[in-house]
Order: C-alpha cells, then sequence, then structure tokens
C-alpha cells in the first residue's frame, strides 16, 4: 500500500537555522531519508518554502479568485510530504516515526487512493 | 411418508442448535481467521452470516459434518472469493485470492488457528477512537450485537451501528494489519489492547445490574483469553489481576441505602474471596518476572486496599509515586495525594491537590478529593464547598449519595 507522509510544522517551534538542533534535524531527516531508500519503500518526498510563499485559488460562480496565503490559516503548516509504499500501516507508522518534525509537529499518515486495484 | 415430516422437522431443530452453538462459542475464532485473510472485518462478517445461512439448507439435508466449523470456515472463504471475482473494485491483488483459493480444504478442529490476538490487536489499534475500539472489540470478539452494545453506552443503534462500520471501514482503508505488533511496538500496542478491554470493564462496573450483557464478565472473558494465547507476559497478568481484585467487591460496591462505598468501609463478607486469592495468585506470578508495569502496579494498589488490617496507605502512596513514572498524569498524581493524606501526610497532600487545578478543570474526582482533604483538615467551609461542585457532577446516583452523606457529616 501507498501512503503519504504529510509533516505538518509550527515554523515558531523549529529549531532556528544555525543552532546544533537544526544541525541534529537535518541529520535527522538525512537519515530517514538513507533509511527508507535502503528500504526500498520511497516513492517520492520533497519539502515544500515556507507559506509565505503560498498562493491559493478557487473558482466562484465561474469567477477565479487568487489569495495570497496558504488553504487554511492554522498554526502548523504542511512543510513536505514523503509518499511510501509498505505493506500495512503499522509500517507507515514505523517510517512516519524517523522524520524529525514529529518531535515538534506532527506528521499525519494518509493512505493513497487506490486507481488500479487490478494490481 | 407420514414419519418424515416430523424426524425432519426435529432434524431441523437439531441443526439450528448447533448452528446456534457453533456461532456463539467460535464466531470470535471464525471471524479472527477469515478477516486475517480478506484484511477487511465487514466482509469477513458478511460472508460468515452468509455462510451460516447456507449451513441450515446443507446440515438440514446430510446431517452434520464432521466439523462444523471447519465447514463454515471453507463455505465462507468461497463465498468471499466469489465476491471478490465478481467486485471489479476489489483491491485484493490477483495473487491474494489464488492464496485465498488454494487454501479451499475444509480444516478439522484442530486445524483451525485462533488467531483471535490478531483480532484484537487490530480492534485496538490506537488509530481508532478509544469508543470505537470498545465497541468493535465487543462486536467481532465477543460476539455482543450493535443493540446490546449500544444499551451499554447508552446510545441508539443507529448510531453505534455506524460507528462500527466507519471503524471497520477505516481499518480496510488504511490497511491496519490483522497480525500481532512487532516487537519495538508491542509495549505502546498491548497498553492500548489493555486500556480498552479495562474501559469494557469500568463501564460494566459502573452500569446498572440489570443489563442483558454483562459487560464485567466479557472484559474477563477478554482478559482471560490475551492470558491463554499470550501467557507469560507480567502486564497482562497485571491487568487481569487488577480486575480480579476489584471485580472481588463489585458487590459490597453500593451499600444498603444506595450510596457507593470505598473499600475501608464495604462490608467484607461480601467480597469474592476465590476471586481475591486468584488475583493475588496471578500478581505474584507477574511480580516475579521483574518486568514492572503500570498495570501491575495498579493491581498491587487494588491489592493494598484489601489488606486484612483496611487499606495499607503508605503502601499506597508508595504505588502510586511508582505509577507516576509509567504515566506522569495529573489523573495519577491527584491519586498520590489522596493516598498521601490517608497515609497522614496532609500538608503534602493538600498542596499537590491544590497544584492541579488548573490542570484537571471542571474534573469530578478533583472536587471530590480536595473536599476530602480539607475535611480531614478542619476547613470545613472549603470543604462543603468542594463537596457541592462534586455532588453536582458525579457521575452516578450512589456516588452523589455517598457525598452527600459526607457533606451532612461535616455540619455536625
Amino acid at each position: 500500500m501507498q501512503y503519504m507522509l504529510l509533516i505538518y510544522n509550527d515554523p515558531a517551534s523549529e529549531p532556528a537555522y544555525g543552532t546544533p538542533e537544526f544541525k541534529e534535524m537535518m541529520g535527522g531527516y538525512f537519515a530517514a531519508n538513507e533509511q527508507m531508500k535502503a528500504d526500498g519503500v520511497i516513492v517520492s518526498g520533497e519539502g515544500l518554502q515556507g507559506v509565505e510563499t503560498a498562493t491559493s485559488l478557487r473558482i466562484k460562480a465561474g469567477k477565479t479568485e487568487t489569495m495570497d496565503g496558504p488553504f487554511a490559516e492554522t498554526r502548523e503548516h504542511l512543510g513536505g510530504y514523503y509518499v511510501i509504499d509498505v505493506p500495512d500501516l503499522d509500517a507507515a507508522l514505523k517510517y512516519a516515526a524517523l522524520i524529525p518534525s514529529a518531535h515538534f509537529g506532527t506528521v499525519e499518515v494518509r493512505p493513497l487512493m487506490n486507481y488500479n486495484p487490478a494490481g | 411418508m407420514t414419519k418424515t415430516a416430523p424426524c425432519s422437522s426435529a432434524r431441523t431443530i437439531a441443526v439450528a442448535k448447533e448452528l446456534e452453538r457453533v456461532m456463539r462459542l467460535d464466531r470470535g475464532r471464525l471471524i479472527a481467521i477469515l478477516a486475517a485473510g480478506l484484511r477487511d472485518l465487514s466482509l469477513a462478517e458478511e460472508v460468515l452470516q452468509e455462510a451460516a445461512i447456507s449451513a441450515l439448507g446443507h446440515w438440514g439435508r446430510a446431517g452434520l459434518p464432521t466439523s462444523p466449523q471447519g465447514w463454515l470456515l471453507q463455505v465462507a472463504r468461497r463465498k468471499a472469493i466469489d465476491r471478490l471475482r465478481r467486485d471489479k473494485r476489489s483491491k485484493l491483488h490477483a495473487e491474494t485470492l489464488a492464496i485465498l483459493a488454494a487454501d479451499d480444504v475444509a480444516p478439522t478442529d484442530d486445524d483451525i488457528p485462533d488467531h483471535r490476538l490478531r483480532l484484537i490487536f487490530a480492534c485496538c489499534h490506537p488509530a481508532l477512537e478509544t469508543k470505537s475500539r470498545v465497541a468493535l472489540t465487543l462486536r467481532t470478539v465477543c460476539g455482543l450485537t450493535t443493540p446490546e452494545i449500544a444499551r451499554a453506552f447508552l446510545d441508539n443503534s443507529t448510531t453505534m451501528g455506524q460507528r462500527l462500520s466507519r471503524a471497520k471501514a477505516k481499518i480496510a482503508a488504511a490497511g491496519i494489519s490483522f497480525a500481532v505488533p512487532e516487537p519495538e511496538f508491542w509495549d505502546a500496542r498491548l497498553d492500548a489492547v489493555l486500556t480498552t478491554i479495562y474501559l469494557i470493564f469500568t463501564t460494566g462496573y459502573i452500569a446498572a445490574p440489570d443489563e442483558s450483557r454483562d459487560l464485567c464478565h466479557e472484559a474477563e472473558y477478554l482478559m482471560r483469553l490475551i492470558d491463554q494465547l499470550r501467557p507469560d507476559d507480567p502486564e497482562i497478568e497485571g491487568a487481569l489481576a487488577m480486575m480480579l481484585l476489584i471485580g472481588a467487591r463489585r458487590a459490597a460496591r453500593i451499600g444498603p441505602d444506595g450510596a457507593s462505598l470505598p473499600p475501608a468501609e464495604q462490608n467484607r463478607s461480601l467480597w469474592d474471596n476465590a476471586r481475591i486469592a486468584e488475583g493475588r495468585t496471578i500478581l505474584a506470578r507477574a511480580v516475579e518476572r521483574r518486568k514492572a508495569g503500570p498495570f501491575q502496579i495498579k493491581a498491587a494498589i487494588a491489592d493494598c486496599q484489601m489488606a486484612d488490617t483496611g487499606p495499607d496507605w503508605p503502601q499506597i502512596a508508595a504505588l502510586y509515586g511508582a505509577l507516576w513514572t509509567h504515566e506522569p498524569t495529573p489523573v495519577v498524581a491527584l491519586n498520590h495525594g489522596v493516598a498521601l493524606a490517608e497515609a497522614g501526610e496532609l500538608k503534602t497532600a493538600l498542596a499537590l491537590v491544590e497544584s492541579l487545578e488548573s490542570q484537571l478543570p471542571n474534573y469530578q474526582p478533583w472536587h471530590a478529593a480536595s473536599a476530602a482533604l480539607h475535611a480531614m483538615s478542619g476547613d470545613h467551609k472549603k470543604a462543603a464547598a468542594a463537596y457541592r461542585q462534586a455532588i453536582a457532577t458525579a457521575p452516578g446516583e450512589a456516588e452523589a449519595l455517598f457525598l452527600k452523606k459526607r457533606l451532612a457529616k461535616l455540619a455536625h
């Protein structure tokens, strides 16, 4: 099964750039990446630029509205994701726990929709 | 010719009775095996139900099979395969279907594996809401009906049915596996299972005695089952011991006037001595394994409440201190405070309990504890105010009556 691990962070509680904690976090991400690669489970994974760079769009009554900012004004923002292919939820949770942001943010684990059930 | 009619109807009744017996005793086991293979609880339940309906006809004509369980399993599997082949959107891969189909032999009773531990771990997965875990475990492992579960939780059947469907759908869609967790997850996952079963127990403990299905009985059945399927685990033994020790006091929990009674004031002749003895034996066995855990500590606390000369408060206070290292929650701290006060350390206890107020807002047991401590220290004004608060939000009539009696005692 494929799962997306959505990484939500509050930028205010993230370690600041240049601190030892920041270095530790980057090391943690590097280690998580290597582990997922070594286990052959990673499908894709990217980090996102900050919400100050976000633009949202919706179409209302045929009219396109473009807005500055993210979809939802929350303290924790979507900061990146991984897509992994593993046998079950427990395995997905194991990889989610490797993501350093789980220590100061939240990692949401969601199964991908399966469009090709024939397999 | 005239003779066949009564004969066949007698046979139908016998068959129906046997089927009913098998489904009552072995439904959980059969569901566990089917669900583990199909990875879908709803489908497992539906095909087993269909197999049971087929059984009535077949067994009525051909007589009982050697292994009714094996027969039901085989027919249910075939029905599942048929359905999955028809259903184009089925998430099961062709190879899973092939494995299921290759398994098409009616097993004998001895060959039927017991996968109920896997089923319990799936039903109590922390990815499910607590209440759904309780409901699902009662439905699939204990075989309670949806209306029975709804009644126990004062819900209506429709709401409970929806809750069960949502939980089963999540198990299938989120890929919760029907497997015993790996060692790295064992402690956390076991804790979720034991907590779920304990919640079933406490719901039964405070329920009205006229409930059709006794949840304390179901919880004890589940705890014994897990202990039997995974012997020698000190926390499972601790949880079972705790349940037996607390369950032993059930008949004495409410006094003749309808007010609840703390263990120290209970009529000891109403305690179930067989349960106490068994609980103590199991707890001693668990403690010998030298791997302390929260359920063993809670069992020891329950045991100390029943010491021969009354509750051993210094020991209970020490045990709550130990429990705190496993579960650093304000609720554990509150209980620690009450035990300290009873053990004579009233000043420390008051300071501790007062410091918890902001962490336990609107928490009824906090008001009850605070009332008791102020009463002990002679501050009747503060005690009375706290008793009134606790009475207003008491969880039941018996508890409210107990607190009203305490409040009345202050006035004199």
